[in-house]
This record gives structure tokens, C-alpha cells and sequence, in this order.
């Protein structure tokens, strides 16, 4: 058992000296190719860098990351060696004779695929996703900002600091106070509306008295349709204050104008609006596709004893829709609680407010990509950053855990 | 008789805001394709139905040496071609690993994908931005490539995942029975039935760099490797008011097909997505 430290020899032991052979050789050179990267990774990510203007803490630190990954497989290889090599000498123990060359092939060969199917997925992820949000997560615990960036700067390693700072300094607290509050205002109200509106459409156009039902509905779809950016920058256009067509033209016979861009309440309003203009279409398209596999048997059976119409709505036609959209209703949620997009091109988040680092209109990803891309606060902006991840994966993970496609078990 | 005036009062009530909700709905698209036929480039002056029907800037888009336009669309289809290819390789090989095998790590390998799904890769743009300089990648196509399809991984994977756990296993059981191998099964048997998603996902990665302009806008740098949305939108966010006619009748040559398309296929990608995330 003890050899099983160093991997092969635990196969050796065995008596698969292929096998063991392979692992010993793996185990080697994975050595010999990163320690190098290894010991220099783990060097910056605990200093960040020594030399001034020579050692960029940004890759030093993006070197680490990836040497904690590489650890992390090791660790799992590693583990994966110790438990073969116990359960052969359990099973050889038990009387189990050695196979075959070809069919302990086989058998590595089936046990194996898998991680065949989800490495190319796994490793972009690796880079792509893991990594960033790693390294993200990292920043703000540092002292990276617009006064000290690399390469000029080093970094280093603050602790919870910008924690504290976003409590505690006035500026900070009340920013996140009011956009944390408006981002949530704004992703119940506006989801809900648009929610509520497709559900109304789809039920009152699902109604068999109504004519042209195909057409009704290719229309309501239509802003579903067209690509987001575009609807966006035109009712940035529409609602402009001063050449805009709402004030100009639909609103101007009754002599009203209002400053849609400038007012933060009816920025919040038009956006709202705008949001509910683009959001319907798809839940509607959702809600009329579950409508029309209701069947007809469930409405006459309720009709026969008697039901109100609005009975029928609640004890048939809601439990049904909700059941099978429930996942993507809340994506439409969590979807509406990170759409960048909508404020960022309506009006860049603005108007802007006295003593804040955020306009009136900015939700919290908004916020962090200013901080992030305009003002250069990269450490306060990952604290957010954070501070609107665990929000998010708390409220949408305890929904999903129940949904079915989590309990299915795939065997084999 | 009142049961039946009645009903003739609901009905022209549904019907009453139906056309209410059309107003709603064409007004801004109408607008913008007004505007777009507008000659001169002020929108103070430019109206929903042109003075002077003009088509100067759909001509601009295509002739003008200024314009960059057709350039975009060549980036764009490019960008939209290798997403969705190499999106559909990677995601359906993860999904039907999680969908048909029993694997140390598969349960654990399930719920870092729901959570990953969760976080805005904005979130880790300064990260890719560094990455992608140290790779040499920073504004080149292929490192967008490379970002759009790492990142449509996690919910796509669970969408095809959901639609594969609805193929009954016993057709790969046989197929196994029969000495069919790993890949033969996943070729020949699951990805021909699973057609209906392939076809969504297929759709929404290709759709995607028509739409997205903030990830060009980090990645992409200068004005010849630009894609469409972020080409269009510069249009407009650099002098407001001037271009704006140019960005509509840009904007409506791109919003037109990509409606064509999704108004065709919609019954089809409806089915596809309640099927996958729902499994009824």
C-alpha cells in the first residue's frame, strides 16, 4: 500500500506492470514539464512580483492561477492512481486474476471516454471562464487601481481591505445602497411585467373565437426577432429629449414633455418600458407553444362541472405553463439582473449623480464595467463583482437544484 | 342573448388591444426604416415617412471607399461560422457524456457548470483581455472565436444535455449490444435524433456575433477587424445626431434577415427549448 506514494509502483506491486508503467511515466514528466512553471507561478501569486517596472503582477498572477489548476489536477491524478491501485489489491486479494493485456485496455478504454467526451469542453472553460472569474476574485484582494497599475506598479496583496472600504466610505456604501436596490426593483418589475403581458397576449390570442391566429402571433414575436442592439439604440433615439419622436410627436398634443434622459425616475421608466417592448415576444412564443399541447379534454371536463373561466385559468392553464417554463422564466430573471446591454445603450447608465461613482440608471454589471473600463478601479470593481456573484448563484441555484433535469442519473 | 353580446364584447376587446399592442410594436421599427430613407444625416429634420424618398445611405453602405460595411459582414459571418462549429462539437460531446455515463466527478462537474452559467463572463474581461495579449490574440477574429465558444458552453451543454436524456437509452443499449464503439454511437445514433437542438444551438451561436458588441468592443481594436454590432454601433455613439440615418439603414440590413429567420424557424426553436429545459 505504502508504494502506492509514488505512482506506478502501486500497479508494479500488482503485478500491471504496464499499467504501471504508463502512470509512473505520466507522473514524471509532468513533473519535469511544469516545475519550472509551477515554482514561478507560486512565487508570484504569493509576492506578486519583486522587481519594479521588470515583473508585470497582472501575468504573474494569471501564471499562478493556472499552477493552482495544474495543482488541482495533479491532486485528482494522484488520487485516482492511490484508489486503483487499492482496489486491484482488494480484488487480487479476493482471488481476482490479472487480465489480459487487451481487455484491462478495454476496460481503461471504457472507463476512460467520458473524460474523453468533456475534456475539449472542460479546457476551454478552463481558460475562457474559470480563469477570468479566478482571477477576478483575486483582484480584490489587491490593491489594483487607477493610481497603481501594472506594468509601472506592483500590486500586492491587501486582505479583505476593499471589503471594508466598500462598508465603510461613504461614497462606496451609498453608491452600492442605491444601485444594488434599483437592480433589484428593476429586475422584479420589469420581469414581471413582461411576464404577466406575454401571459395575457398568449392566452387572450389562444382564445378559439379569435381569427388570423398566425398572424397575430409572427407579429407579437417580431421584437423577439430583431437583434436586441438595434431596437435599443433606436428607442434611445425615440426617447431623446429634445429630438426625440415621443416627446415630439406622440406626446405634444397634449403638451406634456418629459425628460427622459436627464430625470432618473423617468429614465427608469422608459427602461422599464423598453424592457417589457423587448421582452414579451419570447416568453409569449414560450407560453403559446405550452398552451397549444393543453388539451382540449382538460377545459371541456372543467366546463362540464361547472368552472368559472377564470377557474379554468387557475387550475389548468397556469399549473400547466408554469411547470414546463419554469427554468427559463427565472433566466429571464437572472437574465433581466444582469442585462448589460439595455443600460448601457439606452443611456449609458446615466444621468449621472453628485457624489457617486454610479449613474441613476446603472445596475450593478453596469456599474462594474465602468469601474472597470472607464474609471480603471479594477480592486473595487471585483469586490462588486463578487458581491453580485453570490447573489445571483444563491437565488438561481436553489431553483434549478429543482428541476428535473438535475435528478436524472446517467448510467451506462 | 346577453351570453352572446357578451362574447362580442370580449372579442372586441381582445381584438381592441391586439391592435394596440401592433401600434406598440411597429411604431419604432416603422420609424426606423423611415428615418433610414431620409436623405441628409440630422435626425432633427427626419421624419417616419420621408419628404424626399432617398436612398443615399444604403448606396453609402455598400459604394462609399469610407465605408467599411461589407468588410464587417465578411468578419461576421466568419466570426459566426466557427462559433457555431466548434460550439456544436464541444457541447454536445460534454452533454452526452453527462447525459448517458456514470463517471466519478459527473455530479460535481454538473453543478460547476450551473454555477459558472450563473456569473456574466463581463465579469472576467479584464482577465481574457490580458489573456488573450499574452496568447497575442487581442484583436484578432479568432480569440473572439475562441471566448464565444467557451463561454456558450455551460447553458447550451444543459440544453442539448435535457434533450439527450429524452432519447430512450435503449437504442444505444442495442447499438452496444450489436459491438457499436463510444464514437460510433454518439455519431451515428444520438446526434441524428438530436437534430431539433442541434439546429437551436446551432442557431443561437451563429446569431450570437450578429448581436453581442460588447465582447468585439474589448477584444477587437481596430476599425478593419470590427463585426457588424460593434461596427454599427460606433455609427451612432460617435457623433449621435450626424449618423444616425447611416446606423438605421445598416442596422435594418442586418435586423431583416435575422427576423426572416427566427420568425420561420420559431415554432421549431420553441419546441426545441421546452423540450430541452423542461423535458415534458
Amino acid at each position: 500500500m505504502a508504494l502506492s506514494v509514488i505512482p506506478g509502483l502501486g500497479q508494479l506491486y500488482n503485478r500491471r506492470f504496464i499499467k504501471g508503467a504508463l502512470f509512473f511515466t505520466l507522473f514524471l514528466s509532468f513533473f519535469i514539464l511544469f516545475a519550472d512553471f509551477l515554482n514561478i507561478g507560486y512565487w508570484g501569486l504569493v509576492t506578486l512580483g519583486t522587481w519594479v517596472g521588470v515583473d508585470d503582477s497582472r501575468a504573474l498572477l494569471i501564471q499562478g492561477i493556472v499552477s493552482v489548476i495544474l495543482t488541482f489536477f495533479f491532486i485528482l491524478f494522484y488520487w485516482m492512481n492511490f484508489s486503483d491501485a487499492r482496489s486491484d489489491a482488494n480484488r487480487l486479494r479476493d482471488g481476482w486474476r490479472i487480465t489480459t493485456i487487451r481487455s484491462g485496455f478495454k476496460e481503461a478504454w471504457d472507463k476512460g471516454v467520458p473524460y474523453l467526451f468533456i475534456g475539449p469542453g472542460i479546457f476551454m472553460m478552463m481558460f475562457v471562464l474559470i480563469l477570468p472569474l479566478l482571477f477576478m476574485v483575486s483582484l480584490a484582494f489587491t490593491n489594483y487601481n487607477i493610481y497603481n497599475s501594472p506594468p509601472r506598479f506592483l500590486l500586492d496583496w491587501v486582505g479583505f481591505d476593499n471589503f471594508k472600504s466598500i462598508f465603510s466610505v461613504p461614497i462606496w456604501r451609498n453608491t452600492l445602497i442605491s444601485v444594488l436596490s434599483w437592480t433589484l426593483v428593476w429586475t422584479f418589475v420589469a420581469t414581471t411585467l413582461q411576464i404577466s403581458l406575454a401571459l395575457f397576449l398568449a392566452v387572450i390570442v389562444n382564445d378559439k373565437r379569435v381569427k388570423f391566429k398566425r398572424f397575430i402571433r409572427t407579429m407579437l414575436i417580431l421584437p423577439w426577432a430583431v437583434p436586441s442592439f438595434v431596437s435599443i439604440l433606436v428607442f434611445a433615439a425615440l426617447f431623446n429629449d429634445r429630438f426625440g419622436a415621443v416627446n415630439r410627436t406622440i406626446l405634444s398634443p397634449f403638451n406634456v414633455s418629459i425628460p427622459w434622459m436627464t430625470d432618473p425616475f423617468w429614465t427608469k421608466v422608459a427602461i422599464i418600458i423598453v424592457q417589457v417592448w423587448l421582452g414579451f415576444g419570447f416568453v409569449f412564443a414560450l407560453f403559446t407553444g405550452v398552451l397549444q399541447s393543453i388539451s382540449s379534454d382538460w377545459y371541456e371536463a372543467a366546463e362540464v362541472d361547472g368552472a368559472s373561466k377564470w377557474q379554468r385559468f387557475r387550475q389548468i392553464t397556469l399549473p400547466h405553463i408554469l411547470f414546463a417554463t419554469a427554468p427559463l422564466l427565472i433566466m429571464q430573471y437572472t437574465g433581466n439582473f444582469n442585462n448589460f446591454n439595455l443600460i448601457y445603450l439606452f443611456n449609458q447608465g446615466g444621468p449621472p449623480i453628485r457624489n457617486q461613482t454610479a449613474g441613476s440608471s446603472d445596475i450593478i454589471i453596469s456599474w462594474v464595467y465602468k469601474l472597470t473600463f472607464e474609471t480603471l478601479n479594477y480592486n473595487m470593481a471585483a469586490v462588486i463583482s463578487i458581491i453580485l456573484g453570490l447573489t445571483v448563484a444563491t437565488v438561481a441555484f436553489f431553483q434549478f437544484r429543482r428541476t428535473r433535469s438535475f435528478k436524472e442519473e446517467g448510467k451506462i | 342573448m346577453s351570453a352572446k353580446w357578451q362574447s362580442r364584447l370580449e372579442l372586441a376587446g381582445i381584438y381592441a388591444f391586439i391592435l394596440f399592442m401592433f401600434i406598440v410594436i411597429s411604431y419604432p421599427l416603422l420609424w426606423a426604416m423611415g428615418v433610414s430613407l431620409n436623405p441628409g444625416t440630422s435626425l432633427y429634420s427626419a421624419t417616419i415617412i420621408p419628404e424626399n424618398w432617398s436612398t443615399e445611405h444604403y448606396s453609402w453602405l455598400f459604394t462609399d471607399p469610407n465605408s467599411q460595411y461589407l468588410l464587417w459582414y465578411k468578419n461576421t459571418l466568419i466570426v459566426a461560422f466557427w462559433n457555431t462549429a466548434l460550439s456544436l462539437l464541444v457541447v454536445t460531446m460534454l452533454a452526452y457524456a453527462f447525459s448517458r455515463y456514470s463517471f466519478r466527478g459527473r455530479k460535481h462537474g454538473m453543478y460547476t457548470l450551473l454555477l459558472i452559467n450563473m456569473f456574466p463572463v463581463l465579469m472576467g474581461m479584464v482577465a481574457l483581455y490580458i489573456l488573450l495579449n499574452i496568447l497575442g490574440l487581442l484583436d484578432t477574429l479568432a480569440g473572439l472565436i475562441l471566448i464565444y465558444v467557451g463561454s456558450s458552453i455551460p447553458m447550451h451543454a444543459f440544453l442539448v444535455k435535457g434533450y439527450f436524456d429524452t432519447i430512450s437509452r435503449d437504442l444505444d443499449e442495442s447499438a452496444k449490444i450489436d459491438g457499436a464503439g463510444h464514437f460510433l454511437i454518439f455519431f451515428r445514433i444520438i446526434l441524428p435524433l438530436a437534430k431539433p437542438i442541434l439546429a437551436v444551438v446551432a442557431l443561437f451561436n451563429f446569431m450570437a456575433p450578429f448581436m453581442d458588441f460588447l465582447l468585439p468592443r474589448i477584444v477587437l481594436r481596430s476599425s478593419e477587424n470590427y463585426t457588424l454590432a460593434l461596427g454599427l454601433f460606433n455609427l451612432v455613439n460617435q457623433e449621435f445626431s450626424n449618423n444616425f440615418t447611416r446606423f438605421a439603414a445598416g442596422s435594418i440590413l442586418i435586423a431583416v434577415p435575422i427576423a426572416a429567420v427566427f420568425l420561420i424557424l420559431q415554432r421549431f426553436l420553441i419546441s426545441g427549448l421546452t423540450a430541452g429545459a423542461t423535458k415534458s
